[in-house]
């Protein structure tokens, strides 16, 4: 078993700096000291603290989390996901957002007045929107589209990647992925679920960006990947 | 109990057991497992939309097993497709990993788990049980524990742990037995017996115990090779 030192590892920004981390698979104690408490994808039995899923065991402050290395989407209030429209109905459109539960975009969340009879002048079937969870219950998934960099999105291309590496390729607050739209001019939207919109002025800009995405992503626990990924743009010019 | 086994195996020796983790990478989660001669590899998909629609259920995902041996895993040609047996070890196989699972959090939603048998040399569904427990972890599927699975036989009188072919088929004495096991692991609860032939029942407790032994070794294995794929990818 690996100790991680505290500054080490490129993952989302937990607020406070995380203590430890270790790799945990499901059924393992994590802990037996009584004065920690579970997050998520963790649990207590009995005074341990037992991983719930496959993944790095982090304690911040007194909770013990499992930030998950792999696995299939799953939507969050505030995520920001891209989306396939892939049916109009009277009241908004039905997208296809990669999990096991399509997405509702209201029509009221369309940013200029729409025509009910004619919604596919904003969005028709096969268009591709970047938008945020606005709720998740059981019975659906409702999407909003007002905000920053949200919408309808036009040129370029999108492409997936594993949603679990989402967080690194944007690093800490955003370093990663500003180091590639800095080194490669291109115009990127990372959602959530996995899915990449990259628009940049050339197509071999763009292509550059993916390749650069697709470096990061194919690494799993890498200390300092930010300099690596710095070097790789030196190599790839 | 001394038994001198065909291949030279102590009672309580299983065949070398190898794990791997993340060998599909379309899959969500995916991993192999070998007992020896016999391989099973195994591909999470999932949560992922069920239809047909009157098969959700609103309480939490379900889980959907599929069993197959490939038509070349076996020495004569297995028409390939679903068949009786199959069916039953995906069904048992289904039963044998739900209770280590927590899907809850996801309703109306199915979990697809497949396995197939590359290589057949008994003890295939137990070899499937442990490729798929690892699989489902990586999928990020909450768990309890993994599951560990393991044969015993028994060879006239005497209990073996890890069957393979010829002592599946070994009918001197009082004839073949196999019983295939299956539990969480580091706890007593085990999620799949099915024995096929005959044992006293007096036998059990030791048949439990020499299973219960080999499922730790097993288990130590999975989390290695779990462990394994997290650190080791950046070479």
């Amino acid at each position: 078993m690996k100790e991680f030192d505290k500054n080490e590892g490129e993952y989302e920004d937990f607020g406070s700096e995380p203590q430890s981390r270790v790799i945990v698979v499901p059924g393992e104690v994590v802990s037996s000291e009584e004065d920690f408490l579970p997050g998520e994808g963790a649990r207590r039995e009995g005074k341990d603290i037992v991983a719930s899923r496959y993944g790095l065991a982090e304690k911040v402050g007194r909770v013990i989390k499992i930030i998950p290395f792999s696995g299939a989407f799953i939507p969050r209030r505030n995520n920001v996901i891209i989306g396939r429209v892939s049916d109009i109905v009277h009241s908004g459109w039905i997208v296809d957002i990669d999990y096991a539960q399509n997405g509702f975009l209201p029509l009221m969340e369309s940013p200029r007045f729409v025509n009910k009879g004619e919604m596919d002048q904003f969005l028709a079937i096969g268009d591709v929107v970047a938008a945020k969870v606005w709720s998740v219950s059981p019975k659906g998934i409702d999407l909003a589209m007002k905000g920053k960099g949200l919408g309808k999105l036009e040129g370029g291309f999108i492409f997936r990647v594993n949603p679990s590496r989402v967080p690194r390729i944007i690093g800490r607050e955003g370093s990663m992925i500003n180091l590639i739209k800095v080194n490669t001019g291109c115009n990127i939207t990372i959602g959530q679920n996995g899915w990449i919109w990259v628009k940049g002025n050339s197509l071999d800009s763009e292509l550059k960006a993916r390749k650069a995405i697709e470096f990061i992503a194919d690494k799993v626990l890498v200390t300092g990947l930010t300099e690596k990924t710095e070097k790789w743009f030196g190599e790839n010019k | 109990m001394v038994v001198k086994r065909l291949d030279g195996r102590k009672a309580d020796e299983m065949r070398p057991i190898t794990a791997k983790v993340g060998i599909i990478p379309n899959a969500d989660g995916s991993a192999m497992f070998t007992f020896g001669n016999t391989v099973a590899i195994a591909a999470v998909y999932g949560p992922r939309m069920l239809h047909p629609q009157h098969m959700q259920d609103p309480k939490g995902a379900v889980l959907r097993v599929n069993y197959d041996l490939l038509s070349f895993s076996v020495l004569d040609r297995k028409k390939p497709g679903p068949s009786r047996r199959s069916q039953e070890i995906s069904k048992v196989t289904e039963w044998a990993l739900s209770p280590a699972l927590d899907l809850k959090e996801f309703p109306n939603t199915v979990v697809d788990v497949q396995i197939y048998i590359l290589q057949a040399n008994a003890s295939t569904r137990v070899a499937g049980i442990n490729a798929a427990s690892m699989a489902l972890a990586q999928a990020g599927i909450p768990m309890k524990n993994l599951v560990c699975g393991v044969s015993v036989g028994k060879l006239d009188k005497d209990l073996v742990i890890d069957v393979n072919d010829t002592e599946e088929h070994f009918e001197e004495g009082e004839g073949a037995t196999d019983f295939a096991t299956a539990k969480l692991a580091n706890t007593d609860e085990y999620t799949l017996l099915q024995l096929d032939g005959k044992i006293q029942p007096n036998l059990i407790p030791q048949a439990l115990a020499l299973a219960d032994k080999a499922c730790a070794k097993i288990y130590e294995v999975q989390k290695k090779a779990l462990k394994n794929v997290a650190e080791g990818d950046e070479k």
